[in-house]
């Protein structure tokens, strides 16, 4: 699939074009296999990787499912990169690595041996990596691309770890050799917190998230929307295929560590995403949010299962995955829309922009249905997936563990929480970037995008339409996962009438998009049929209430921060640490007043901080070892030498 | 014959509560002011001003966009849908599968979204105050309705709303505490969510305490006329929601008779008349918060609100 790319300028159409062709191939292929209700996952095995193990490729239902996520988004991608790659100015820095980042997530997906996944996955990272990289002569990605890579190492690390827990001492690499193997509790307990680390690090689980706002906007908008829409869907597959496939019979308190997790992730991620002025910034902050949304589901399921309830686990991963497919159409619908918004003014700061919705009126009514979506408001796509999950709450009475009982609840409201939250963030970002009057001239002078992007945007927002009135169609499309990973499905869907959902029985709860969307379009469009025939139709246009005043002018609107100031004075306080200062000077000085506003990250503070602080004083002290001369380097040789030796005796 | 009753019931329903939203504000409006021994306007003045307001024209700012103009009528939309789907007078309503309560509290959210998206639209200052502070009370208004409804739900079995009428209309509900903080719990939302005191002052327009006013200074003539509607609506909304959760009697079940509808109707009148005079008395004996304080009342919701769901568990155990 990688194309080598040379300078011309013909490179980009035709590379995005072949992308786009072979993406969209194995999205219809993916899609077939999930439909044709599978029952036997096709393997294949190549005489590549360890000569002992050869490389084991096989796609099952979860694997589809996956597959049909990566390569929607990187289609998508593709689209909009044959206009947005027109205005990149070294396209060689990322041609070369796009179609290799997404050939790797593919394999990833798609591997069926511990090596081979491991390969794949640090190979997704270094391509990924060298996107972020590609407009290193920034100081800010520089620093981006560096935290990515430890923390990438970092993760792969504990990947290669819980594999090796799990191959055991006789080494069984495969993946079917895994799952048939016995697990004792511990070696569970291990890899499932090594698999939090490795995979939850890929996918942005707080504290492992610092490098996630970071790295996602400093590449180019389209690959920070495979990035933040499709990647960390490839972290979540990881997570589900060794837990829920590999692994057997989960414990109810690996649900518990995994719920607390998510719940953290949840609301820190939109938290900072509130406070944030860069777009690209807030929507990977968003992403961590999703990120939360969807492992406290995968917890619920795991807590269900454990429990051996079928039908609810069943119920909670469908949600899963559901939201896991949302959230990569929504959020590439949006960082498309951010990366139009970066080509049109070349701004990505929400204190530089304003007024867009008049000069680029397709991209902004597509990021409107974006951030209608990400709203979980219904009747769009992301409503559908979280109303799944609060079904899944609800059954949280026939949990027998009592601090799961009384932890489900709490969860609910936590996601309640920040549902609201992310309302209020997406309002503050659209209002400020569309709406109002625009703050720079940059924003003033702004113009519609190409062709291609608009046609990208428009086609994911077709589908956040399509999948929030038909969630029918999804839940049934899942039901091969959940049947092969939990041995139960959610009731079929699409024999109910007017495409309803109903999660367990009729009469306990039902949703029907379809009818919500009709209800709605229908009453407006007859309250405003009707007055415009039996009432007034006259508009005038006048200026703003100024409270008399004339001369509004662009600096007197709400900004992003003072939009956040009541928000950040509730929650910010105790989370941030935010403290305001307010300069006055005394009257009759000609000093301007100001207000400063100090936030901390505390994980960074707290957590990180300190491993740098204690990683550079240990590697201060060991500079001396570099300068020794040449006995004193025998002799350690010489020591190390007998230490090894002396271990090997005694552990024997 | 169930069929066309229910279709009878659901479309009665939708004029019902469109119809009778204006009278419920006219009287809490008349009721505040005999109380403040004014005599004050007649109940049905909202009538006359809807009508005054769809005759007018609208005076649109100038750099106003599509979205400014399409948003009443979305508003408008989405909370008389919402509120179509309220047991009122009967259960068993046509559609009342389309959305349970969840779903009829994502789409007060939605409109909420869009009304705080069109006090942006202008890029006045005014418009910015009543959306941020909007959102900020929604944050915690939100999860405290949310967590509620989970109390509900799980005490009925049920997110949807006529099931869990007709369950607290049975006998098998006794009196719990866990029903008592819902109820407190659900007050206090209504009264943040409907912009009434101590939460956000319907009648001022001081800047410095307005949050639903200042979204909507920029609006004018069927515009206004149609965001004022969807407010009056949503506080029937919430009347109707408590009142069939907390007092069911008399509520025609589905399928029962003529005379059940007429005294359900009747029992639903009085049920709005009741709730619009305690709320006056309560707008009255009470005084505005700072918007600062907000927060902590509605925290007590959202506590309420959990405490409510884990005493639950706790009851059903022993």
């Amino acid at each position: 699939m990688a194309v080598a790319a040379n300078r011309s300028r013909a490179a980009t159409p035709l590379i995005y074009g072949a992308t786009l062709a072979v993406c969209v191939t194995a999205f219809l292929l993916a899609l077939r296999y999930l439909l044709s209700e599978p029952v036997a996952a096709a393997v294949l095995t190549l005489p590549l990787g360890l000569p002992w193990i050869g490389a084991h490729l096989r796609l099952d239902a979860l694997a589809a499912f996956f597959l049909i996520i990566v390569n929607l988004g990187s289609a998508m991608a593709s689209i909009y990169g044959l206009g947005y790659g027109r205005h990149e100015k070294t396209p060689h820095r990322v041609l070369p690595f796009f179609p290799a980042f997404i050939a790797g997530m593919n394999l990833v997906v798609l591997a069926d041996d511990a090596f081979t996944f491991l390969l794949s996955w640090e190979f997704m990272s270094i391509t990924s990596w060298a996107l972020v990289m590609a407009h290193h002569r920034d100081e800010g990605n520089r620093r981006a691309g560096y935290i990515y890579l430890v923390m990438a190492s970092f993760g792969t690390l504990a990947l290669l770890l819980a594999f090796g827990l799990l191959a055991g001492q006789s080494g069984n690499y495969e993946f079917s050799m895994i799952r048939t193997a016995h697990h004792t509790p511990l070696i569970v307990g291990l890899v499932l917190v090594l698999l939090l680390l490795g995979a939850g690090s890929k996918a942005g689980l707080v504290p492992l998230h610092v490098w996630l706002p970071l790295a996602h906007p400093a590449a180019p908008s389209h690959v920070s929307a495979l990035m933040s829409g499709v990647m960390t869907k490839v972290a979540v597959y990881g997570f589900i295929r060794v837990v829920f496939d590999l692994l057997g019979e989960p414990m109810w308190w690996s649900s518990i560590v995994v719920l607390v997790l998510a719940g953290g992730t949840m609301v820190l991620g939109i938290l900072s995403a509130l406070f944030e002025t860069d777009l690209k910034r807030l929507l990977a902050y968003s992403t961590i949010e999703n990120i939360g949304i969807i492992f406290v589901s995968l917890g619920l399921a795991l807590a269900f299962q454990a429990d051996g309830m079928g039908w609810a686990a069943a119920l909670a991963l469908t949600a899963a995955l559901f939201h896991a497919l949302n959230h990569s159409i929504f959020k590439s619908l949006l960082f498309f829309g951010a990366g139009a918004v970066l080509t049109a003014t070349g701004e990505r700061d929400l204190d530089k922009l304003g007024g867009l919705i008049h000069r680029m009126p397709v991209t902004s009514f597509a990021f409107l249905v974006g951030c209608v979506a990400i709203s979980a408001l219904p009747p769009l796509n992301g409503f559908a997936s979280e109303w799944l999950i609060f079904q899944a709450i609800l059954q949280s009475p026939v949990v027998p563990q009592w601090g799961l009982k009384i932890m489900l609840p709490a969860v609910g409201g936590l996601l309640a929480f920040s549902a609201a939250l992310v309302a209020a963030c997406f309002v503050r970002a659209f209002g400020t970037a569309f709406l109002g009057r625009p703050r720079t001239p940059a924003a003033e002078r702004a113009r519609e995008v190409d062709r291609y992007s608009l046609a990208a945007m428009l086609g994911l927002v077709a589908l956040c339409v399509l999948t929030g009135i038909l969630p029918g169609l999804v839940i049934d499309g899942v039901s091969p996962v959940t049947q092969a990973l939990l041995g139960a499905r959610m009731p079929a869907q699409t024999g109910i009438p007017w495409f309803s959902i109903v999660p367990i029985a009729q009469g306990r709860s039902s949703y029907n998009g379809l009818l919500v969307l009709l209800f709605i379009a229908s009453s407006a469009s007859l309250a405003a049929f009707v007055i415009h025939r039996l009432a007034s139709r006259a508009v005038r246009r006048g200026l703003p209430w100024g409270c008399g005043l004339p001369g509004l002018t662009s600096a007197m609107q709400y900004t992003p921060g003072s939009f956040a100031q009541p928000l950040r004075r509730v929650f910010g306080t105790v989370t941030f640490r935010a403290r305001e200062r307010v300069e006055m000077p005394r009257p009759g000085d000609m000093r301007p007043a100001r207000l400063t506003v100090e936030m901390r990250d505390l994980i960074w503070d707290g957590l990180y901080a300190p491993i740098v602080a204690i990683i550079g004083f240990a590697a201060d002290h060991l500079n001396r070892l570099q300068f020794l001369t040449i006995r004193r380097y025998l002799s350690l040789v010489f020591l190390s030498l007998v230490t090894l030796l002396l271990v090997l005796t005694l552990w024997s | 014959m169930v069929l066309i009753s229910e279709i009878l019931v659901q479309g009665l329903q939708m004029a019902a509560v469109l119809l009778l939203a204006p009278l419920l504000t006219g009287l809490v409006r008349k009721v505040k002011a005999r109380l403040l021994r004014r005599r004050g306007p007649s109940v049905f003045q909202p009538y006359r001003d809807l009508l005054r307001l769809l005759r007018k024209e609208v005076v649109l700012a100038e750099n106003a966009s599509w979205l400014f103009r399409v948003t009443p009528y979305l508003i408008f939309a989405t909370t008389w849908v919402a509120a179509a789907l309220i047991p009122t007078f009967a259960t068993g309503l046509l559609f009342s599968w389309t959305a349970d309560l969840i779903a009829i509290i994502a789409l007060l959210g939605s409109a909420r979204f869009f009304l705080a998206l069109a006090g942006m639209d202008i890029g006045t200052s005014f418009g910015g105050i009543g959306s941020s502070r909007e959102m900020m009370i929604a944050t915690l208004a939100e999860p405290a309705m949310l967590l509620s409804v989970f109390s509900l739900a799980l005490l009925a079995g049920s997110t949807q709303l006529s099931t869990i009428a007709t369950f607290m209309a049975s006998t098998h509900v006794g009196l719990r505490v866990t029903l008592g903080m819902v109820l407190i719990a659900l007050i206090i939302v209504a009264l943040a969510e409907n912009a009434r005191i101590p939460v956000d002052n319907p009648a001022t327009h001081l800047e410095l305490t307005m949050v639903h006013e200042a979204m909507i200074l920029e609006y004018s003539g069927r515009h206004l006329a149609m965001i004022e509607l969807a407010s009056w609506l949503k506080l029937l909304l919430y009347v109707s929601l408590i009142a069939t959760v907390f007092a069911p009697w008399q509520i025609a079940v589905s399928g029962s008779g003529p005379v059940a509808y007429l005294i359900g109707f009747a029992a639903y009148l009085g049920k709005l008349a009741g709730s619009g005079f305690l709320l006056a008395v309560f707008e009255t004996s009470i005084a505005k918060m700072r918007v600062f304080r907000v927060p902590q009342f509605l925290g007590m919701a959202l506590m309420l609100g959990l405490l409510g769901t884990l005493l639950l568990f706790v009851s059903r155990s022993m």
